[in-house]
Formats: C-alpha cells, structure tokens, sequence
C-alpha cells in the first residue's frame, strides 16, 4: 500500500522544526508501525538523508520507549497498545498520516519524534519508592495484603511511563501517570509509611515540572497502552488531599 | 530516615493552593455551592406559575431579614470569584504546560461539555452579570417595578432577544453542568466503579432538569402562557 506521511522534523531542541512531507511506496501491511518508519529510514539514508529519529526499545509494548502522535491520537488509533504493536494493516491505500512528537512544555524535543522524558522519572525520584531493611530476603507471604488492594495495585503498576496521557491531555497533565504511580505504592501495605509523603513530594514534583492539571475528560485513560482507569487519579487525590489538610 | 514534609512540600494552605490538585480542589467545593444555588434558584422560579402573589411574596421572604440575604450573597459571590479566579490561574497553567500545539489533534473518548468548559463559563459570567443588572438591579430592564418579580419577569422576556439571551446562556449552563456536577467529585477524591456511572447520570439529568425548568419560563412567557 502507498502512504503519504507528514513527519515534524527538528534538528534539535534548538531548531524550531516543520512538518515534512514523504510518499511512501509497498508498505507491507504485516510490518508494525516502527518497522515502516525503519523502511522510511533505509530509503533516506540511501538518498543521504538524515533519518527521523524515533525512541524504542522492546518493540514488543511493554518498555514504554516508544510513542508518538498519530493523525492526533497518542500511539495511534488503536486501543490499549503503544506505537510499536500497531500494525499497518489497520491502514487503508492512500491513507495520509501525521507524525508529531509527544507536546509538552515538560517534554522539550531532543530530536524529530523524540522527546525528553526526565520530568517523569523526576516524579519517581521524588516519591517513588519504598524504604526496605536489606539483608536476608523476608518470608513470603510474611504481609498480608488484601486480594482487591493488591489487584489494584497491579492495574497501577502496569504504567510503563510512556507519557502518552501527557500527549493526549488538553492540559497536558501528567495526573494519570502520577496517580499511577503514587497508587501503586499507597495501595500496598508496604507503601504506608511513606504515603503522605510520598503523594505530597510526588505531586509537588509533578507541578514543579510544569504539568498541567486534570479536568477529568479521560484522554489519558483512552490511550493509555495499559488502560490504567481515571479513578486512580480521584485516588491520588484522595491521597493527596488527606496528606495536605488532614496529616500532623 | 524520617519521614518529614520536604521544604518544597509546606503543609500550608497556601502550598496547597499552589497545587494543581489544591485549584482543582477550590473549584469543586465552589462548584459544588454554585450547583446547590442555581437548583434552589430554579426551583424558586418555577413559583411563577403560582401566579403573581405566590412568587412575590417568595421574593419578600428571601428579603425578611437583611443579613442573611446578604450573607447568602457573600458566599454565593466568594464562590464565583475564586471559581473564576482560580480557572483563569489554570487556564494560564494549561497555555504555559503545552506552548506548542499540535497540528492534529483528535479527541477520542472526551464529551463535548468537557473540553468546552472554558468557553460555557465565560458565557455563564457575562450572563450572571446580565441577569444580576436586568432582573435583580433593573438597570437594563426597560420596565422595571421594584418588587414586582412576576411583572418584571413577564415584561423583559417578553423582549424576544432578551428571551433568546437567557435560553443560550441556559444551554451553557446545562453543558458546564453535565461536565461539572459528575467530575467535581472526582476531583474531591470520589471515584468508584459501581457510583462514577451513576454520579455521571446524576450531572446529566440534573443539568436537563435545571436547564428545561428554567428555559421554561421566557418560553411560557413568549407562548403567552404567562401573562
């Protein structure tokens, strides 16, 4: 199949960037996405061009390298999977289709289709952890946790940090990745002695960094390769306003 | 180690506020009193169906004693201001955390109400100033008798583009509402797979409610049904 593409080229985060247009011939539909842009690329390098610079990694959608917008949609139309599993058979002959980068003040471009994604593990650096006695290795099962809180806490657990909510929020809120990751932690008993902190530092992080906040329209749900659920982000701020207003 | 609120983290209120959670925060429990006046407001209006008596004699109750109108009042413009002030401080937030837009962006899954709240609003403050001065200072109104609510009523919305004003500004209100009634809970923390449908359905039949009950008033006039 033949594609016409428009790809935001930038040099660097220096460069203002522009959208450049490539035709695009014998597309095989059984190639991922990635894999067409690595043939885009051949095709460049043979002319002596500069190839467009994508980030990925596991190309099997669970390392959250990769990602970038779609026709306006954050990796792509289809549901629950990163840029990586989307496969070009969900395209038509003569499809046009524009290629942006994730749009963040907190995500500058480094290059083409690659953003900087410190800002996220920024968040992590603040609160995303948990303080553990090293040593010898504790007995299974030696902390019950509920069956409901520990599923909970998987379905939290499963953002791989992508940032594809940031991409697709209007406000460009990192809320969903926050919440996330601040539930994961709060949900388990061994989260608790650092919840209040851990929401409050997270969240101040979060801010810091120039995320915007969330208007609960649930964007970020809709693309979220692992379909983390909008309700973790009325848990963080569940989370979070009991640390504020009610912790001594 | 100890677990201490970090320097950047004050437990003020002030830092607080400074959180984009804190300004969600303030605009819910404000939305949540503006969402309690304008059912109430509604359901005041509707006793001009009751005839003249009814409805003036409910305006003289309103005004029995000075204080506590004018408590109410306070509180109802505390509300608006800080609902106001504090979307503005996001809304800049919102231009400031994406200064490059896309070229194509696609909405999959958000309701129209929801990414338009910052157009209904603007449209409901131009508007509570409008009312404020056509039917409560009488300022704007061409044949205003202090006290006389059913006259003041029928005549200014016997004015059809008066009529036509207040019936957009309805519709405004109705989309800001089925956004805002549901998702100031879960900007309060009130999320859960089993109530959130229902908190949605909730926004949407109180937003038809309090739209329909209140259009239904310039309508009734225009049809002649109130005279």
């Amino acid at each position: 199949m033949k594609l016409t593409l428009h790809v935001w080229r930038q040099r660097s985060s220096q460069d203002s960037g522009r959208m450049v247009r490539y035709e695009l011939a014998d597309v095989n539909p059984d190639m991922s996405f990635l894999e067409m842009l690595d043939v885009l690329n051949e095709q460049l390098l043979s002319k002596g061009e500069e190839p467009v610079a994508f980030d990925h990694d596991c190309r099997e959608g669970i390392c959250g390298s990769c990602g970038f917008v779609i026709n306006g949609v954050a990796h792509g139309p289809q549901r629950g999977t990163t840029v990586c599993q989307l496969h070009m058979r969900h395209y038509h002959d003569g499809d046009e289709l524009y290629l942006e980068p994730w749009r963040a003040a907190a995500f500058p471009v480094v290059k083409d289709l690659v953003v900087d994604r410190g800002a996220l593990d920024r968040i992590i650096a603040a609160g995303g952890f948990i303080s553990v006695q090293t040593g010898a290795a504790p007995d299974g099962n030696a902390i019950p946790v509920p069956k409901g809180n520990a599923d909970m806490a998987m379905d939290a657990a499963q953002c791989i940090g992508c940032g594809a909510c940031v991409a697709a929020c209007p406000n460009a809120s990192a809320s969903l990745f926050t919440a996330a990751k601040v539930s994961h932690l709060n949900l388990l008993p061994q989260g608790q002695p650092e919840k209040a902190d851990r929401v409050l530092k997270m969240v101040v992080q979060a801010n810091e960094e120039l995320f915007g906040s969330c208007t609960n329209i649930g964007e970020c749900t809709s693309v979220c390769p692992k379909g983390i659920p909008l309700e973790m982000i009325a848990r963080m701020n569940r989370d979070y306003l009991s640390a504020a207003l009610v912790r001594r | 180690m100890t677990a201490t609120v970090p320097a950047n983290a004050r437990s003020s209120l002030a830092s607080f506020y400074d959180s984009v959670i804190g300004k969600k925060v303030v605009m819910a429990v404000t939305g949540l009193i503006l969402f309690g006046f304008v059912v109430v407001h509604m359901l005041g209006n509707l006793q001009i169906y009751l005839g003249p008596q009814a409805i003036n004699r409910y305006a003289e109750l309103l005004r029995v004693s000075p204080g506590l109108l004018w408590g109410a009042r306070l509180v109802l413009l505390g509300a608006v201001g800080l609902h106001i002030l504090t979307a503005l401080q996001l809304a800049k937030r919102k231009m400031d955390a994406r200064p490059q837009g896309y070229q194509k962006y696609t909405p999959t899954t958000s309701s129209y109400a929801s990414r338009t709240m910052l157009w209904s609003g603007p449209i409901l403050a131009a508007f509570i100033v409008y009312h404020l001065l056509h039917l409560t200072v009488g300022s704007v109104h061409g044949d205003f008798r202090e006290m006389q609510v059913y006259h003041n009523v029928v005549s200014g919305f016997r004015v059809i583009p008066v009529s036509i004003a207040y019936i957009v500004a309805m519709a405004a209100l109705g989309i800001h509402m089925h956004h805002g009634v549901w998702s100031l809970f879960q900007s309060l923390g009130v999320a859960h797979p089993r109530y959130t449908p229902l908190l949605k359905k909730f926004a949407a039949a109180a937003a038809v409610v309090v739209v329909a009950g209140n259009i239904s008033i310039p309508v009734s006039v225009m049809l002649g049904i109130l005279k």
